[in-house]
């Protein structure tokens, strides 16, 4: 726990396997799930860098600008989700290729 | 003692985020998301961000996961069981994301980061405020119009037309 690369690897490890959520589901609610985990590595490795330089305290005010982009971009897709469900009926990211039905 | 927590942590989240991307129901992705959240919180406790900390449970478990828990249950029939959800392409997506993984991996372990001496903060909370308001006046401001155009958007798409 005293040691840099253990939070670097933690973090590598959730932002590879939010990749894979994104590229392999076709679940849109299940993408945005991935993106959610892409975004808490970037934070986590926004406070490990912020301890281990010194205790700077710019990490934190830039991995709680990350949280706020998180929560605008969870309700904007949400929404964008719900309307694509009431338009074609299929959350299914592959169906939905039509700019118009 | 705190070495043994911190692992039990780190293999809780990675555990919990394997199940996310991998699980057949996705109600169970959004319950194993819960627990990675919670994971991700105590890492932040143990980077001294006890401010972070709240505002991940606050934002993170009391926010975008009700919302994702109302999304799944907003585009799926009631009537339908199995709120299940298929995933293609894996062993291709699996074995492009290990690779990447691998060079992230090395990257981050053989780099010789630059560490300075730290020291436990006596508060983080009141920096953070200092730095909102002096140095990060600018981009902060930016955030409060991102967010209300967020909100507009958001009630903007999702409401009925007339």
């Amino acid at each position: 726990m005293e040691n840099l690369s253990n939070y670097l690897v933690i973090s590598s490890i959730l932002f590879s396997l939010g990749l894979f959520g994104v590229v392999t589901r076709r679940n849109g609610v299940a993408v945005l799930m991935g993106i959610e985990l892409i975004l808490n590595a970037a934070n986590l490795n926004f406070l490990a860098f912020a301890r281990f330089g010194g205790m700077n305290m710019s990490g934190h005010v830039y991995a709680l600008f990350v949280i706020v982009l998180a929560a605008a971009e969870a309700a904007v897709a949400l929404a964008i989700i719900i309307n694509i469900f009431n338009n074609f009926n299929t959350i299914n990211i592959d169906d939905v290729s039509e700019m118009k039905q | 003692m705190a070495d043994i927590t911190f692992w039990f942590i780190s293999a809780l989240t990675v555990i919990s985020a394997f199940f996310v991307v991998s699980s057949k129901s996705l109600l169970y992705s959004a319950y194993s998301l819960l627990v990675t959240f919670l994971g991700v919180t105590a890492l932040y406790v143990f980077l001294w961000a006890d401010f972070l900390a709240v505002v991940q449970v606050v934002v993170y478990v009391g926010g975008i996961l009700v919302l994702i828990i109302f999304g799944i249950m907003l585009t799926n029939k009631i009537s339908s069981v199995n709120i299940s959800h298929t995933s293609v392409q894996k062993r291709v997506g699996a074995v492009v994301v290990l690779g990447f993984f691998g060079a992230l991996s090395y990257v981050m372990i053989n780099t010789p980061w630059i560490q300075l001496p730290n020291s436990e903060p006596l508060e983080t909370t009141r920096s953070i405020g200092r730095l909102l308001m002096i140095d990060y006046l600018l981009p902060f401001e930016a955030a409060s119009f991102l967010l209300l155009g967020a909100l507009i958007g958001a009630t903007t798409l999702s409401r009925k037309d007339d």
